[in-house]
């Protein structure tokens, strides 16, 4: 048995696949052992109360779905009492995920969920910010840094910033996000689509648009990840798409030291311990005594377009 | 059946992906079509009446399915490992299953959702099925007549060729009510007629229905007036995880006056009929 064990800064986990917010809930607990997971990410919790968005709420796209659930909540107190305490007790570190409109509720949120049963807190700061237009706080540099900053003053908590793909200076968002003070670096998060039943000539989500989760974004994910591990030191988790231990390690290889797994176990609940279980193969086979080792290895020729003047050159 | 366990409502020991081997499938007619699975796992034992399972619909054409199938089981047994399906093709998803060949093979995920609450003391019910959804409800049957109960059936088809009523009774003795849409017959207020003067001549436990939005809101109206008659529906949402995780197929109810969405893949699909709460126009 390989070591499959990985660190997210202070945070040891035993291997590193971990459930992709909202994609993840006690239900699983049917189909998995919850105790071989590397750590339970619980469903977005937001201060506010809130009923979700319109069905239909999911669509089927080539390689993927959309989503405009809404992040449906019952406030803050109702999930310390009721949503929160079945996670506790799987010998598993339990990660609360939280959602809020501006960065005082953000920073009121992330204090009043850091209790002791809870590992680490993930700012999903891919959520609308109601103090710039619904903008996504991780979508500009600044806004993320105000609102981790936000964060960070209120908890001891490790925090994980969890970036969207909508963003277009990811690395400069990765940076601030790490200036501010995140532990650790959530990428990504669904990227925004829109599907329309041409027969009907209605959109296919009741919200008009979502996002797009699956194989569909992976490379987009991949890429996002790479760049992610370039601009910062803190650890990057890698989110879009994965759905096999093949993915995983690619993840890996790109620079994410954990990765979390979304759409793919609604396709198989049992998905994640079939990674897990991919992961210690893929050691067996390749000789990888300890995964974590394989974090940023991935093997790029960084003299290749040198060389390629130099053997163009020679061409006609 | 539904137990509290877990800080969550439990509708299996135990969920999973089974490999299955296709051993009969075939056309019923010309809309629906009937499918037999041999699995591994003693699925006949662990499926209740009103339950579903996720279907791995085959990659097929430019647009192989993405997301799993939900589809409510026809029928088990008498093999451990045996389980049937009754469908309509009318999508991305059924128009590749309908091609799947018998001796192909094709994944499904379950068993999910709740189950009819038929109770052991019950006498007569009333079973009102259209369409496709005599499927979810011929397991019902088959429980209700093993039991020993009377069943009043009554039966809505676009057209005679469409009705299946040997599939849905599958040998248990009812007294069959049919209505088409070809002759009328069918209409919301021809059958809310019929169906008043059923609950009129003979108590009924129990009225049972799937498969017809119209239908359902005809039954919560005329159950006002039968307060002894319990009521349920087995209901369809859209869905993509299937198991209480992913929160897109929730549908209104109220609840002793307290109005809350709830899952349909893990609350429902069954739900009492006077909790539903009338939607129009919300997929």
């Amino acid at each position: 048995m390989a070591d499959l064990s990985v660190r997210l800064g202070a945070l040891a986990l035993r291997n590193p696949v971990m459930p992709a917010s909202g994609c993840f809930a006690i239900e699983y607990a049917e189909a998995l052992d919850l105790g071989r997971l590397g750590a339970l990410v619980v469903k977005s919790v937001s201060p506010q109360s809130r009923v979700g968005n319109p069905t239909p709420r999911v669509a089927e796209t080539h390689g993927g779905m959309l989503n405009s659930i809404g992040i449906p909540s019952k406030g803050l107190s109702y999930y310390r009492e009721r949503v929160l305490p079945p996670y506790v007790g799987f010998g598993t570190p339990v990660v609360v995920s939280i959602s809020a409109d501006t960065a005082d509720d953000f920073a009121e949120a992330v204090a009043e969920l850091s209790l002791p049963e809870v590992a680490a807190i993930e700012a999903n700061i891919s959520c609308p910010n109601l103090e710039a237009d619904g903008m996504a706080f991780a979508m500009t540099a600044e806004t993320t840094y105000r609102v981790v900053q936000a964060i960070r003053r209120r908890t001891a908590h490790p925090v994980w910033a969890k970036l969207t793909p909508n963003a277009s200076q990811i690395a400069a968002v990765a940076r601030a996000a790490e200036e501010a003070g995140a532990d650790a670096l959530v990428m990504g998060n669904t990227v925004l689509g829109m599907a329309i039943d041409i027969r009907s000539r209605k959109p296919k989500l009741g919200n008009v648009m979502g996002g797009l989760s699956g194989p569909a974004i992976k490379p987009i994910a991949l890429r996002m990840v790479h760049q992610c591990y370039r601009a910062v030191r803190i650890p990057v988790i890698g989110c879009g798409g994965i759905a096999s231990a093949d993915d995983a390690i690619e993840f890996m290889l790109a620079g994410a030291a954990a990765v979390q797994v979304g759409t793919a176990s609604f396709i198989d609940p049992g998905a994640m311990q079939k990674v897990i279980d991919g992961l210690d193969a893929y050691c067996t086979e390749q000789g990888v005594a300890r995964l974590r080792e394989l974090t940023g290895q991935v093997d790029i020729d960084h003299q290749l377009s040198d060389r390629w003047m130099r053997f163009a050159q020679l061409s006609g | 059946m539904v137990e509290s366990h877990c800080g969550f409502q439990r509708n299996a020991t135990h969920v999973a992906s089974h490999r299955c081997t296709v051993t009969e499938h075939r056309a019923v007619n010309e809309r629906y079509r009937y499918l037999r699975l041999a699995a591994a796992a003693d699925l006949a034992n662990a499926t209740r009446p009103g339950q579903f399972y996720q279907l791995h619909c085959p990659p097929t054409g430019a647009t192989p399915p993405f997301l799993l199938r939900p589809m409510s089981v026809y029928g088990t047994g008498p093999e451990p490992g045996t389980i049937e399906f009754l469908y309509n093709v009318t999508g991305v998803g059924t128009r590749a299953l309908a091609g799947l060949p018998v001796g192909g093979q094709m994944d499904i995920v379950g068993p999910l959702g709740n189950t009819f609450g038929l109770r052991p003391s019950d006498r007569r019910i009333l079973v009102v099925a259209r369409g496709v959804g005599l499927a979810t409800m011929a397991p019902l049957l088959r429980q209700a007549a093993a039991g020993g109960m009377a069943i009043t059936a009554v039966m809505s088809a676009r057209s005679p060729a469409d009705l299946m009523r040997d599939e849905f009774l599958r040998g248990a003795v009812a007294d069959v009510h049919v209505v088409h849409d070809s002759d009328g017959s069918s209409r919301v207020e021809a059958v809310e007629r019929l169906l008043r003067r059923l609950l009129a001549e003979r108590h009924h436990d129990a009225v049972y229905t799937c498969g017809s939005h119209r239908l359902l809101m005809a039954l919560q109206t005329i159950l006002a007036d039968h307060p002894e008659t319990r009521g349920e529906v087995a209901m369809e949402q859209r869905m993509a995880c299937g198991m209480g995780v992913c929160l897109s197929c929730v549908r209104l109810f109220d609840i002793a006056g307290d109005r809350q969405f709830l899952r349909v893949c893990r609350e429902g699909p069954v739900f009492p009929i006077r909790e539903v709460v009338g939607e129009v126009e919300f997929g």
